[in-house]
């Protein structure tokens, strides 16, 4: 089955159209936008949180966009095992609504920060990584609020039901200072729920799919997840 | 020494869009008699002077130099002794 991606679209979302066309114009997926006061998920098989400043991201990051009516439904779906990835903005929507643990604080440096990272794939047990031959991704990230912050309880279970996905790390694979972008926990890039099925990371892989851009390492993961369902 | 706590606050007349954003995700909570919202900024800092006049002008100064603009912001401020 091809999988349709359903795309959100929050007041200040600004990666939106990015998902769409790399989904739908480069790699070919079925791809809608989905507004934010609507409800329905118009059979989406994957939800995409993008990118942005939901609400002008007053308050917190995401503390607003989650009350958004279609919030409701996407909770719903994700509960249900239904595929959601939040990206950037997404991701802390997700963190907001409690879909996944942690918070989000502002970068260490106090500066909004734009550059390609290297990301470590810590797990390919899972539909997001699963077809992806290389360890190392080089995506880019681009965020003023990526320092991620849980307690050590928290952590530790991160870590010991491996739903920790990526850790900035240095060209060659190291996990160290230098390769932390922002100050974040553990290096950590990006992290799953308990079950899987729902995903969020800093970096934003909808910015690297088409070739004609340079990178296409984005693709992979939106790949992987698609093979999911053609499988 | 004193301990300062100051509030900014934009002026009443003056458009608030966070405060507004906001108010919208009331709206979304269903909080409809919630009106009016608006955000302002609560500073807190320590003055080292025993001298409250020196402490009260220091504040004021820093308060209408550089912690609010004093085209669109209002501020209030509390002084209090601390040991």
């Amino acid at each position: 089955m091809k999988p349709k991606f359903g795309v959100v679209v929050f007041p200040g979302s600004n990666c939106d159209h990015d998902a769409y066309y790399s989904l739908k114009k480069v790699l070919g997926y079925k791809a809608e936008f989905l507004w934010h006061k609507e409800k329905e998920l118009k059979e989406s098989n994957i939800i995409i949180l993008p990118g942005g400043f939901s609400y002008g991201d007053y308050l917190r990051t995401g503390a607003i966009a989650r009350f958004s009516p279609i919030m409701d439904s996407v909770y719903k779906f994700a509960e249900n095992g239904g595929v959601v990835i939040g990206i950037c903005n997404g991701f802390q929507i997700l963190l907001e609504i409690g879909l996944l643990p942690g918070i989000m604080m502002k970068n260490e440096s106090l500066k909004f920060v734009c550059k390609d990272v290297y990301l470590n794939i810590e797990n390919k047990e899972n539909i997001f990584t699963k077809s992806i031959k290389q360890n190392i991704l080089k995506i880019p990230i681009a965020h003023g609020d990526g320092n991620y912050f849980t307690d050590e309880k928290t952590l530790k279970e991160l870590e010991s039901n491996d739903q920790i996905l990526f850790r900035y790390v240095s060209s060659n694979g190291k996990v160290n200072l230098e390769s932390n972008p922002n100050g974040s926990f553990m290096n950590i890039a990006g992290i799953m729920n308990k079950k899987k099925n729902v995903m969020g990371l800093m970096p934003h892989p909808e910015r690297c799919c088409n070739p004609l851009l340079g990178d296409t390492d984005g693709s992979l993961i939106f790949r992987s997840v698609a093979q999911h369902f053609l499988n | 020494m004193f301990k300062a706590t100051v509030i900014v606050k934009r002026r009443q007349k003056i458009l608030d869009p966070q405060g507004k954003a906001v108010e919208q995700g009331a709206k979304l909570l269903g909080f409809n008699n919630v009106k009016q919202t608006r955000i302002g900024k609560y500073i807190e800092f320590f003055v080292d002077t025993s001298d409250k006049i020196l402490a009260e002008n220091e504040v004021r100064e820093y308060c209408e130099k550089l912690l609010s603009n004093p085209i669109m912001e209002d501020f209030d401020y509390a002084l209090e002794e601390v040991k």
